[in-house]
């Protein structure tokens, strides 16, 4: 293994290690999830002294990068203005990931997406 | 107490801290450099230390190097640098390591930065290019412009930047934050971007 590899590796367990200790019982895996898929964000947010926690749901457009690198982007439909955001996976700021439906893609980035009405999206992506 | 190091860039990465930044770092392999040489004001004039830094085989070194490198009972080395008014006294023999740095310091990385070749003006200069493509200039998007006045003074001004080489030489970039270092392993993990591709040699200083 190359030293930078063995760089990555260390500062991803640190970034997890760190989460652990933050979250104690509360801490949840990170599952596994691919584009397509619908999945719950719930986000730390900070204001001022307090913390709280805000979900954003939306559909996974695409992920990229590799080990603490890596990067997800979830796009959902608020208020009938689409919104994206893309979250660092290994994020302290992310509570929690959870898969609430799995879908079908047959590409790894579903860019095209964005253009489409939500009853498209769902047949796009639907599992069978 | 200004430290000093010889370093190997090895390439980049990102820090997550614990509220949620991402901060983008460089991975330096740092030391250790044990030191071949101590320079006295009596013998050469002004103190310094001749470090070395990467082990290279016996049978590659030459015959005026190795006796050097035998005279101080030291490995053979790939790099040697020196350093001067480094206020920790050292002997031959010393070893720089990156325990000499802790996190939170500020250092100055100096290294050569990547070649380029031969490239124009706005990319080496950052002109603006001649900025039209109507009025006749369709050709000369990038071009410099003018570089002098015909009757006077009759010549361009010497030094007046135009095309050329560009990188390929000594770049140092000062007041980089040290975000981790890693003594196992020799690792130094500096906020930001150095000069150079990897494998570079770095000399990095703090003052």
């Amino acid at each position: 293994m190359n030293t930078l590899d063995y760089v990555n590796q260390i500062l991803l367990e640190k970034t997890i290690e760190a989460r652990k200790n933050k979250d104690g019982e509360n801490f949840a895996e990170i599952p596994d999830f691919k584009p397509g898929d619908t999945v719950n964000v719930a986000v730390r947010v900070v204001e001022g002294e307090k913390e709280r926690i805000q979900n954003f749901k939306g559909i996974v457009l695409s992920r990229r990068g590799s080990g603490i690198n890596e990067t997800f982007l979830v796009r959902k439909i608020s208020n009938g203005v689409g919104v994206e955001r893309i979250f660092p996976l290994y994020s302290p700021m992310i509570q929690s990931i959870k898969v609430e439906r799995t879908g079908r893609a047959r590409r790894a980035k579903l860019y095209y997406l964005r253009g489409m009405s939500e009853r498209k999206i769902r047949a796009k992506t639907s599992n069978n | 107490m200004k430290s000093a190091i010889l370093g190997m860039k090895l390439g980049m990465t990102s820090v997550l801290t614990e509220d949620g930044k991402s901060i983008p770092v460089t991975v330096i392999e740092a030391g250790p450099c044990p030191v071949v040489l101590v320079r006295t004001p009596e013998r050469d004039g002004y103190k310094a230390v001749q470090v070395g830094f990467v082990d290279k085989k016996e049978n590659k070194t030459n015959k005026p190097l190795l006796g050097h490198f035998k005279k101080s009972g030291v490995e053979p080395k790939r790099f040697l640098k020196e350093f001067r008014e480094l206020q920790r006294e050292l002997n031959v023999g010393d070893v720089l390591t990156v325990e000499q740095f802790v996190k939170g310091d500020k250092i100055r990385i100096s290294g050569t930065s990547k070649g380029r070749g031969f490239q124009g003006v706005v990319k080496r200069h950052h002109f603006g290019g001649v900025g039209m493509t109507t009025h006749g200039q369709s050709d000369r998007v990038r071009h410099p412009g003018s570089i002098g006045s015909s009757s006077y003074p009759s010549r361009v001004f010497r030094g007046l930047r135009m095309a050329g080489r560009m990188g390929g030489k000594r770049a140092t970039v000062r007041n980089l934050e040290v975000i981790d270092v890693i003594p196992g392993k020799n690792l130094l993990l500096v906020k930001g971007s150095v000069p150079g591709a990897p494998k570079t040699l770095l000399e990095i200083i703090k003052q």
